[in-house]
């Protein structure tokens, strides 16, 4: 199936139908994770009602790198065989995922303070986190700064490809070194350290992010082929006078 | 070679060359990405870090004191092997409490205390509905070391 949606015609009769079920269940989700995290979950035995910073702030840390991950196979799939859709669907995610950093930047540091008593420490887990953002910058910057597209997403790709580095240390970076930011709590040997009843708005919150991700990235690989579409046919003069520019 | 297995290589060659030299970055950088010491660093260190340092560990069961009745607060932080005197005069975090897990900013003394300037209070990664933190303790299956800060 997806060999099929290789061909860019075949990709636009199918993003309506996906686009549809991704919203729908976007939309569900949201709703059942912030019914659940704000109005029918305990207040932690620490934080209180603080924690349920986490419930916006983990899964925007998880798409983060999800999204990262996800833009890396792409780009890989792209540079290497050439895949038709594969850097369209490289940029398009580029966006989405700097999103998800920086709110996972910005409720993390809305819950250090009250919690830790500082908005923001230089320690391993935020100080990559900030360079993931960074790199997210920087890949959308290659796109816009370099005319010839081609060129553009082979120059992409490969920021892509060497910034996963970053991934891992992210990942890893509370194992590895003394951090404030505290170690994993979802999967971790043993089982989850988070109570049942706050597993469950987080878990609907995980779901929610990765349907606004599916439902938010469809949409703009599709805007990007008919972008690419509009500049060929402006390249043969076919259409001069339709963008003004 | 095809072209398709050159490109390729070539990508797999330019990430194992970063991954290489973000190790070997990392390696060296080890110590100075640590975000604090803990009292046994401390200890094993030959000679004492000068200037401004961070200490992490567990504020000591029954420490924490006021003497004089200043603002001025004393207290221990512990890790399982050594341990650390920290006087500090500032507003504590909502969270610091004995038992709790601390990071402190400071200047290291000649008598191995530090003289705090900063407390963060470190969070560790459990997460439970207080009901449930107050009928385990009620029941007397609260244990130190599940919950490092209760």
């Amino acid at each position: 199936m997806i060999a099929d949606l290789a061909n860019p015609e075949r990709f636009e009769r199918f993003v309506k139908p996906f686009w549809l079920t991704a919203s729908a269940l976007a939309v569900i989700l949201l709703a059942l994770g912030f019914y659940f995290g704000l109005f029918h979950s305990p207040a932690d035995y620490q934080q209180g009602d603080t924690v349920r910073i986490m419930y916006v702030h983990v899964p925007a840390a998880m798409m983060s790198m999800a999204c990262y991950t996800a833009m890396a196979v792409a780009s890989i799939v792209g540079f290497v065989w050439k895949h038709p859709l594969a850097d369209v669907a490289a940029k398009a995610s580029a966006p989405i995922g700097a999103v998800f950093t920086a709110l996972a930047l910005v409720t993390g540091s809305l819950w250090g303070k009250p919690m830790w008593g500082a908005w923001w420490v230089w320690d391993a887990r935020l100080t990559s986190e900030l360079i993931l953002f960074f790199i997210y910058i920087g890949y959308i910057a290659i796109w816009e700064a370099v005319d010839d597209k081609i060129r553009a997403a082979r120059l992409a790709a490969i920021v892509a490809i060497v910034g996963f580095v970053n991934i891992p240390i992210i990942k890893f970076s509370v194992d590895w070194w003394n951090s404030l930011h505290q170690g994993e709590s979802i999967f971790r040997r043993g089982g989850p350290t988070i109570d049942g009843s706050m597993l469950l708005p987080l878990f609907l919150m995980i779901g929610a992010y990765m349907m606004v991700y599916a439902a938010l990235l469809v949409p703009a690989m599709k805007n990007e082929l008919s972008a690419r579409r509009i500049a060929r046919l402006e390249r043969m003069g076919g259409v001069s006078g339709v963008r003004p520019e | 070679m095809t072209r398709k297995q050159k490109r390729g290589v070539f990508i797999g060659f330019i990430f194992a060359a970063a991954a290489l030299g973000v190790f070997a970055v990392l390696a060296s950088l080890n110590s100075a990405i640590a975000y604090f010491y803990t009292p046994s660093d401390l200890q094993k260190l030959a000679k004492p870090p000068a200037g401004v340092i961070r200490l992490g560990g567990l504020v000591k069961q029954g420490s924490v004191a006021y003497p004089g009745g200043s603002t001025t607060v004393q207290f221990v932080v512990a890790d399982k092997f050594a341990q650390t005197r920290v006087t500090y005069n500032g507003i504590l975090p909502d969270l610091f409490r004995e038992g709790q897990g601390v990071v402190v900013e400071g200047k290291l003394e000649p008598d191995g205390s530090v003289e705090a300037s900063q407390v963060l209070a470190k969070h560790d990664e459990k997460y439970m509905p207080k009901e449930l933190a107050d009928a385990l303790k009620k029941q007397g299956v609260w244990q130190e070391k599940n919950a490092p800060h209760s």
